[in-house]
């Protein structure tokens, strides 16, 4: 059954889903590749980006990708108040890996049980003028559905790597990761810079959300099974990385898709982190890590 | 001195009793946990909202046996681990008089040992062949799969398929890695196996998965001439989607796939779902208009503004309250809460609900199968109302029921 | 001296329990303290690891839910008697935690986090493809005629889960206040000052790690007779995991005593909720009560309690 067609589409159906999963981990991959902030409910962020985009797509009509666009301003602000209630917290006292960790549990929760309070519990989908639409190109087909949040993860991947390495504050939240009292003594104050950095991360999930509902539909819940994925992802392309993620992110989405057209879907998750866990055996700092 | 006390005591006991509404005063309580979080709370919750007006409706008339009706409940979020705490407490502190169960086989399975120590009558809602297991000669299943639920599931899809010239050959079956469509696609396998149908392709996924295009293109490379699928809310969406986008071309496509019974699902996939021969229990079609079932749809409808469940609560409400009429309906004939007559009179009548005539046979499930096959038909685009009249959902099976004839092949 | 009073109040609470046992007939209380008992389990069994020898474990479920499959399989396939099944939970978890720990010699803090989150995911997939066991149909154990003497199962199931947690518990002690427990202690503190010092912590973390999976899976190997139905999407579930961090996290990492605290608050908290707060408020208020007290009381129960005193000797 190894056609050339079907294992042309899987590949290409890989890449997409995989530049998907890149636009969910990257947040991730600031937050917790680059400032240590085991932010477990990131994927929670994203179905909050869900749900925004659904209502406003409901009552207004907009994209909904322009709608996370619109909107990340307000949850960059958010991440920047969580930051600092966790800085005060935690980081300052030095707690922060385990209470830490807790913290975004508990968090995680509230996010969930909210959602359920404010709009129930039936899921939602919105609607778009490419949903449902094919291009076909040859023999491999490429639904709208899927490509459209590729696009935009290349190009929001792409973004916030040239920042973090061409401007100064992008380069300040590199360096305040490795060698936080080099950053102080450079004049750069480090709280501020975490603080911009986790609004950043943030930010990006109401993108990464807009792009999950485009996919399919969502339900307050839905964030528990992204869990795994976002921080393997992150781990996988090593901590500190934008590249490595990415690419990490393709590999997972390949993989999957392979497994699933040709061994059965069902296999799919332990191969995905029985890779990880190859990775982390022989090269724990990952594909690209620091 | 004492005799007289006491012949005055047993006059004033007497006289309680004869009395009979003043001690009535004292509610009846219906105990159960519902999962009103977690993955199973849509269908929860609006099985909750019927089960309200239901009892609203029956304190409206004078309750039961006079008493008014009480619920007591608690959230199970969808975990079993809490379902027999939950139903320990119900009855242990609680002390309520009747019990009823929670959604899902999950959640119901643990309290079987609970109700069947106690001897109780366990009215269930949706499981997919639990007493198989138990043998429980006081369970009763309202999910109308029928005495052997595996594959009495799927076997109108079978019948329709072999009616159709020429008789499809070869099958896809594909399911989610999860309880009810495992089962109900194992249902479908020995269907396929006892039609020699071939089955040339045959996987499951799991819950996760994100992007179904892959699978579907696994399908399609198979060529099979009928496709069944045994799926949840997400996946379904997904499969359908995907199907839509891969242009899948095959005789027939649906199976036993949750989630397009729901309102805001069906609004969204719109035209994506002409042609899909899936499982229902209840469609406003001509042939189901059963007594009360308008009248009911038209109070749910307006509870659920608002509250984030299905809007239209054709599929899990009209049978939730239905469960209720049957237990309501065997109290007031048997006059008492005695749980053993009440099981009696729950194996030997057909009651009238809701949702028409239901028997119950030996093991607890409905005598005759009654889950329907329909077609979606004529579906526009991003509209709601469309689906709370008739015309869509055209019932293709059983016959008693039929209210349109297959568009054979489906086709894209 | 301090070691007679913890031996002696293990035997009174077995003696308390086996009178409740006696005199109450509520099944109600056996069925709540049952869940508190298996948390209380799970939250020592996590901190060996997690609060001694200081590295997070975020795949708590996968040992407790290989714990509950490995009882139904030899269950299935041998029908043997629940204690035999709960030494093979043990074996069996007890191996897998010594494999993790071998794995994963070379990773430290967040990756082996993730590491044993990954594992999780692996033995969960595994699992839902074992159709033996039912896969992800789910297994259904039925509840055993024989209860020794006892009034119903649930009041067995409950004396034996008393039976082990309070063994547990002693393990958890003896591991933290020997030489074993200064030389986990010293692995959290700063794993390449210990092995300098020439503190075995290979070895050490091995026996971490194993005891903590066996003790998780003789956690797990009751439960599917206390729940009749078992699905891996239950037994793998993420709030197993979450307790099993956020308790000991509560009560205190650092002493023995701190996860049986935790687990004793939080998992009452969250039974008087479940079946008090008929609505999806008591979610709610778990996450609550976890970020509070994770904010203002970043040491635990234990942490502020210790404090008090310190405070008091000044």
């Amino acid at each position: 059954m190894l056609s050339l067609d079907l294992f042309a589409n899987a590949i290409v159906a890989g890449v997409l889903l995989g530049g998907f999963y890149a636009a969910v981990a990257i947040g991730l991959a600031i937050a917790f590749g680059q400032l240590d902030i085991v932010n477990i409910a990131h994927p929670a962020f994203v179905i909050v980006g869900s749900y925004v985009a659904y209502i406003v797509n409901t009552h207004f009509g907009l994209d909904p990708v322009l709608i996370g666009v619109l909107v990340a301003p307000v949850f960059f602000l958010v991440g920047v108040a969580i930051y600092r209630i966790y800085y005060a917290a935690f980081e300052r006292t030095g707690q922060e890996s385990l209470s830490g960790l807790a913290f975004f549990f508990g968090l995680m929760f509230i996010i969930e049980v909210v959602l359920i309070l404010v709009y129930g519990v039936d899921y939602r989908l919105v609607r778009a003028g490419y949903i449902g639409e094919t291009i076909e190109l040859g023999f491999v087909g490429i639904p709208f559905r899927m490509m459209v949040p590729f696009v935009v993860a290349t190009t929001g991947t792409t973004a916030i790597y040239l920042y973090l390495s061409r401007t100064f504050t992008g380069r300040a939240i590199l360096a305040v990761a490795q060698d936080r009292l080099a950053l102080q003594l450079m004049g750069a104050d480090p709280v501020r810079i975490k603080q911009f950095a986790f609004g950043l991360a943030i930010a990006t999930t109401a993108i990464a959300g807009s792009l999950l509902i485009i996919i399919g539909p969502v339900e307050p819940s839905l964030g528990r099974l992204y869990i795994g994925r976002v921080f393997a992802i992150v781990v996988l392309g090593g901590m500190g990385s934008i590249p490595g993620m990415f690419i990490a992110a393709l590999i997972l989405g390949i993989v999957e898709t392979l497994v699933a057209t040709f061994m059965g879907p069902s296999w799919a998750p332990a191969v995905a982190f029985g890779l990880l866990l190859l990775t982390l055996a022989l090269r724990p700092s990952g594909l690209f890590g620091r | 001195m004492k005799p007289m006390m006491a012949i005055v005591r047993v006059l004033a006991i007497l006289a309680l009793m004869t009395s009979g509404s003043t001690l009535a005063q004292e509610p009846i309580k219906i105990g159960f946990s519902m999962a009103l979080t977690g993955g199973l709370a849509p269908a929860g919750k609006a099985a909750l909202i019927a089960m309200e007006i239901w009892r609203d409706d029956t304190n409206k008339k004078g309750g039961l046996l006079g008493r008014s009706v009480e619920f007591v409940y608690y959230d199970d979020a969808t975990q079993p681990g809490k379902v027999p705490s939950i139903y320990t407490k119900l009855l242990a502190v609680d002390k309520v008089d009747l019990v009823v169960s929670s959604y899902g086989t999950n959640e119901i399975a643990p309290a079987m040992p609970i109700v069947m120590r106690k001897k109780l009558v366990f009215p269930s809602l949706f499981g997919l062949a639990v007493n198989d297991e138990f043998k429980y000669d006081r369970y009763f299943q309202i999910m109308p799969s029928g005495p052997e639920p595996k594959t009495d599931w799927s076997k109108g899809f079978f019948d329709l398929a072999m009616a159709q010239k020429p008789k499809p050959k070869t099958i896809a079956i594909v399911s989610a890695d999860a309880e009810f469509s495992l089962n109900a696609a194992g249902g479908a396998r020995k269907n396929a196996q006892r039609l020699g149908m071939k089955i040339v392709y045959d996987k499951t996924y799991p819950p996760s998965t994100t992007d179904f295009t892959p699978i579907v293109r696994a399908i399609q490379a198979t060529k099979p001439d009928i496709v069944y699928v045994g799926s949840y809310p997400p996946d379904s969406v997904g499969m359908v989607k995907a199907a839509n986008e891969v242009g899948l071309t095959t005789k027939m496509f649906g199976g036993s796939m949750v989630g397009l019974q729901f309102a805001a699902i069906q609004k969204n996939l719109g035209p994506m779902l002409n042609g899909i021969v899936n499982y229902d229990f209840w469609v406003p079609e001509p042939t189901l208009d059963f007594p009360g079932v308008k009248e009911f749809l038209a109070k749910y409808q307006a509870a659920a503004k608002g509250k984030g469940v299905d809007p239209l609560g054709h599929y899990l409400p009209p049978y939730a309250y239905a469960y209720l009429q049957v237990l309501a309906q065997s109290v007031q004939a048997v006059k008492g809460l005695d749980q053993a007559k009440l099981a009696a009179y729950m194996h030997k009548t057909t009651f009238d609900t809701v949702v028409g005539k239901v028997k119950f046979g030996s093991n607890g499930e409905w005598a005759k199968s009654r889950v329907l096959f329909v077609q979606f038909r004529d579906v526009q685009p991003n509209n709601l109302e469309q689906f709370a009249g008739p015309g869509k959902r055209v019932v293709l099976h059983p016959k008693e029921w039929k209210s349109g004839e297959i568009v054979y092949p489906y086709k894209k | 001296m301090k070691i007679s009073v913890f031996w002696v109040s293990i035997v009174a609470l077995l003696i308390a329990g086996l009178v409740f046992t006696e005199v109450v007939g509520n099944e109600y209380y056996f069925t709540a303290l049952y869940v508190i008992l298996q948390a209380t389990m799970m939250a020592v069994a996590w901190n060996i690891l997690g609060g001694f020898t200081g590295y997070v474990n975020f795949g708590s479920a996968a040992f407790f839910a290989v714990g509950a499959y490995t009882a139904i399989a030899l269950d299935k396939a041998l029908g043997l008697p629940l204690p035999l099944l709960i030494l093979a939970a043990a074996a069996v978890c007890g191996l897998i935690g010594l494999g993790v720990g071998y794995l994963t010699l070379r990773l430290k803090g967040v990756y082996f986090a993730i590491a044993t989150l990954a594992m999780a995911i692996v033995l969960e997939t595994l699992v839902t493809n074992w159709t033996y066991v039912g896969g992800a149909r789910g297994a259904y154990i039925l509840t055993p005629e024989n209860h020794l003497w006892f009034d119903s199962y649930i009041q067995m199931l409950f004396m034996l889960m008393l039976v082990l947690t309070l063994g547990s518990v002693a393990i958890s002690r003896r591991l933290n206040s020997t030489r074993l427990g200064r030389g986990l202690a010293a692995i959290r503190d700063d794993e390449v000052a210990a092995e300098c010092a020439g503190v075995p912590t290979l070895r050490l973390k091995l026996i971490s790690t194993t005891v903590m999976g066996a003790m998780m899976g003789v956690a797990g190997a009751p439960y599917p007779f206390f729940v009749t139905f078992v699905d891996p999407v239950s037994a793998f579930n993420l709030f197993v995991a979450v307790n099993a961090i956020a308790m000991p996290m509560i009560g205190g990492t650092s002493h023995w005593i701190g996860p049986v605290i935790g687990a004793l608050l939080v998992g009452s908290m969250q039974e008087i909720v479940t079946v008090n707060v008929s609505s999806e408020l008591n979610v709610l208020i778990v996450g609550v009560m976890l970020v509070l007290f994770i904010s203002l009381a970043p040491q635990g129960i234990v942490g502020l309690v210790q404090k008090h005193i310190l405070r008091r000797r000044r």
